[in-house]
This record gives C-alpha cells, structure tokens and sequence, in this order.
C-alpha cells in the first residue's frame, strides 16, 4: 500500500456548536484519487478547507505525510505542498497568464516555461495575454486549474470544479486532472454530487452524511457491492436525505 | 462673458509668459496639495486596507468616524488645525502657524478620512473568497493583502482621485492656517478669494482656469492609471 498522505483520527469541525464534520478515521493515501459524494450541505467543502490547512480543526488530528497538526505546525509551508479548485473559479482583474502566475510568485519562482506547458495543456494558449474576466465560465475554470497544477503541488482537492459546466469542458477537466494524477502522482481529492463523475476518476469513492463519512470503498466495490445500506440507496439514485 | 474672455487670455499670457509670481503660487499650491496627498495616501491606504479586511463588528465605530471624516468642512478643520497650532495651543510650540507645514497638516486631516473610508470600500467590494483562495495558492498574510489591494486598486485609485480633488480646491482650511501671505502661504484658491475681492476678476478668473487645467492633468493622469488597472 502507498504511504500516507492524510491520516485523519476524531476529527471534528464545529461552527457555532453545530458539527460540520465529524470524520472518525480517513486515511489518504499518495497519488490515489479519492473522491467524496454526497448531498449539499454534508460537508464536504469544509473537509476540503481542512485538508488545505484553511481552517483549523475543532478537535481531532490530522497528520499530514506523518505530521502531526498542532500549534507548531509549519502551515504555510504545508499550504505550500497541496491546493484547492474550487467550484467558482475566483480569478484577478488580470491578464490569463498574471492569474496562472499567481501562486508561482509567492513561493518566489520563476514564470519559465512551465506557464506556455499548462496554458497548451488546458487549450489556452491564445488567450495568454487576455483579460481574464472576458473569458467563459468553461475557460475561467480551465485558468483555476492551470493555476493550481503549475505548481505541481503534492495534493490537489477539486471542490466541485465542474458542476456549472458543459460536457465539452467537463471532459477536457476530467482528462486534465486524470493525466496529472498518474503522471506526477498527485494525491487528487474531489468533492462531487454527481455519482457518474465519482465512478469514472475515482479509485476509491466515499459517501458523506452530515458531516459523516459513511464508507469509503473501492470505487467498483463502492458501486456494487457498497457496506452500508445509504450508499447503496445513495448509489440507485433514491433520497437518503 | 467679456471677463471670462478676457480672464482666459490672461491665464494664456501668464502661462506662457512664466510669470514668477505665479509660478510660485502654482507651485506652493501643488506643493502643498502634493505632500498632503502622499501622507494620507502613505496613512490612509494600509488603515482602510487594514479595516476593510477586519470582521464586520470590530470595525463598526471606526468605519462610522471616517465617514463622518469625510464630511467634515474644510473651514472647521482650518478651525480645529488653528486653535492646535496657535500660541496657546498644544503644538503652539512648532511654530508651524501660517506656514505652508500647518496648511498641509490641515489637509491631511481633510484628505485622510476620503483615502481610508473609500479604501476601506474597495477593499470590502473585492470577492469575499479571494482571500481564501489566495491562502490556498500558498500567499502568507502580507501577499494576501497584497493581491487584495492590487484586486481593488480601481476603488483605491479613484480614493485618491477623490482626496485630490476635495484638497486642490479647499480654500476654508488653508486660509485659516496658511493665511495667504503674499510669497510665503498663498496658494491658487486664496490668490482667487484674494483677487476677486479686490476686484481683479480678470486675474481672478486666470487663476481659476489654471487650478482647473491643473485638477483635470492631475484627475487624467490617475484615471489613466486606474483605466490601465481595469484591464
């Protein structure tokens, strides 16, 4: 088995005293592609936020590549190593290639070829110098993507990166990522409600419920022959909600 | 109309002429303009930046004090700056009264609040998840802010503009303190109050084309700058 990139224990996220995430035991492994279904409002984004060290946990541990989460945490270069898609691209009154920049300069790097590779890779090569905000909704989260893989980071968590898009866009995304994820060995965790998307990029796929993880299984076993009688609802489509 | 005509042909003739009473009026006013603006700008962008980022709660009291500064009359800060500065006042020691010093503190006070309240405006209209998303990308707290204020550079610019465009033409304030001594405090605005008090509508109106003809190099060039940021 890989080794550990996440190994979550008890973890837990309240807001106000209301539990958002109550996640007994997670354990992510390198360059896998995990992904977490579930209905709005179960947490998953809030999962996400703490896996990209955004927010700190209520209670619980987190270990990330065999570190404890604690007060003395190094965060901002944890931060460095893993990034969020997230579902709205949010981009900079900017021109495409000053948004692909971005993360890049704050670790002090170069803009080398890396930025023609990955504006190539996600079919934006004209539209480098373009102001960003002209582009389609498709294209802003083409440039979110090329932003966060040019940074070739270690985990890359896609919070719903396709749910307002066309098909064409959505399989050019799908494929992207899919290719990042067996090339460079990025550990991929995407947060989906749709089950069809689950079934082809995951390699395990997991079920939340009201800040619960339910099972996370194999992404065949998963599919056909899931434990727990709410994913094999959620699975045939019925509301578990 | 025949003043006006005539006010313009002699706004020309000085202006081409360099009349050296008016270059030094000009140049005190822009001085003068020139370094209030550059210290609320210095002051007022970090702390309208600082409040614009800061929760809703915290930032209640302050926010309602610079709005309120943003309104304040240019005559009561003159007022206020005077009674400060004058003999018996706290900084009477500075022997800054009727100096051109107590004449940009006094816009400081005025162009202050306009910087840091509209600052603080265009820093809150910025999309409330881009900081998360920059965290994200791996900014630390200074880039953070950093990419914030470039996202809301065209508030930021346009704060200043408008902290420009309240201090070229005050006249109260620099009055009261600056008391438009002849080659010492007077400035383009009190040169007018001056002129048309004495009757001299011609050089009067003269003075006022130019502190347009100024105003309007000063407000193109940052709308230029704004309009670049646009883009």
């Amino acid at each position: 088995m890989a080794e550990l990139v996440y190994r979550i224990r008890g973890l837990k996220k309240e807001y106000a005293d209301r539990v958002v995430v109550d996640i007994e035991q997670l354990d992510i492994h390198t360059g896998e592609f995990l992904v977490i279904v579930g209905p709005s409002g179960a947490g998953k984004s809030t999962l996400l936020r703490l896996l990209n060290f955004l927010e700190p946990p209520t209670s619980g541990e987190i270990y990330f590549q065999d570190q404890l989460l604690g007060a003395s945490s190094p965060l901002l270069e944890w931060r460095r190593r893993v990034t969020t898609v997230f579902q709205r691209p949010i981009l900079l009154r900017a021109r495409v290639r000053e948004n692909i920049v971005l993360g890049l300069s704050f670790r002090d790097e170069r803009a080398d070829d890396r930025i023609e590779k990955i504006l190539a890779r996600v079919g934006l090569s004209a539209f480098a110098q373009q102001p960003a905000h002209k582009l389609s909704g498709g294209e802003l989260q083409r440039v979110a993507l090329a932003r966060a893989l040019v940074i070739n980071p270690s985990v890359l968590l896609l919070d719903e990166p396709t749910a307002n898009l066309d098909p064409y866009n959505v399989g050019m995304i799908e494929e992207i990522v899919r290719e990042h994820n067996r090339a460079q060995r990025t550990t991929v965790v995407l947060v989906t409600h749709n089950i069809f998307q689950a079934r082809r990029l995951g390699t395990r796929v997991g079920l939340m419920l009201g800040g619960r993880l339910i099972e996370v299984n194999a992404t065949n076993a998963f599919f056909n022959s899931a434990s727990d009688p709410r994913t094999a609802a959620f699975v045939r489509g019925e509301m578990i909600y | 109309m025949d003043e006006i005509f005539r006010g313009f042909l002699h706004a020309l003739r000085f202006i081409f002429s360099a009349d050296p009473a008016l270059v030094e009026i000009v140049w005190l006013s822009m001085r003068v303009t020139g370094v209030a603006l550059f210290i609320s700008t210095l002051i007022g962008v970090p702390v309208g930046a600082a409040l614009g980022l800061t929760r809703r709660r915290a930032r209640g009291l302050i926010a309602a004090l610079l709005y309120t500064g943003m309104g304040l009359p240019p005559v009561v800060v003159g007022l206020f700056v005077y009674l400060m500065l004058s003999r018996s006042g706290p900084l009477g020691m500075l022997d800054w009264l009727f100096t051109p010093s107590a004449m940009i503190a006094a816009q400081i006070i005025i162009a202050f609040p306009l910087v840091a309240g509209l600052t603080m405006t265009a820093v809150q209209g910025v999309d409330a998840n881009l900081p998360l998303q920059v965290r994200a990308l791996g900014a630390n707290r200074a880039q953070e802010i950093w990419t914030i204020l470039r996202e809301a550079r065209i508030g930021v610019i346009a704060a200043i503009v408008a902290a420009f465009g309240g201090i070229v033409s005050e006249v109260g304030a620099v009055m009261l303190v600056g008391g438009n001594i002849e080659g010492k405090t007077r400035v383009l605005t009190t040169a007018i109050v001056l002129n048309t008090r004495t009757g001299d509508f011609d050089l009067a109106i003269a003075l006022g084309i130019i502190l347009l003809g100024l105003a309007f190099a000063a407000n193109a060039a940052l709308l230029q700058l704004q309009k670049r940021g646009g883009d």
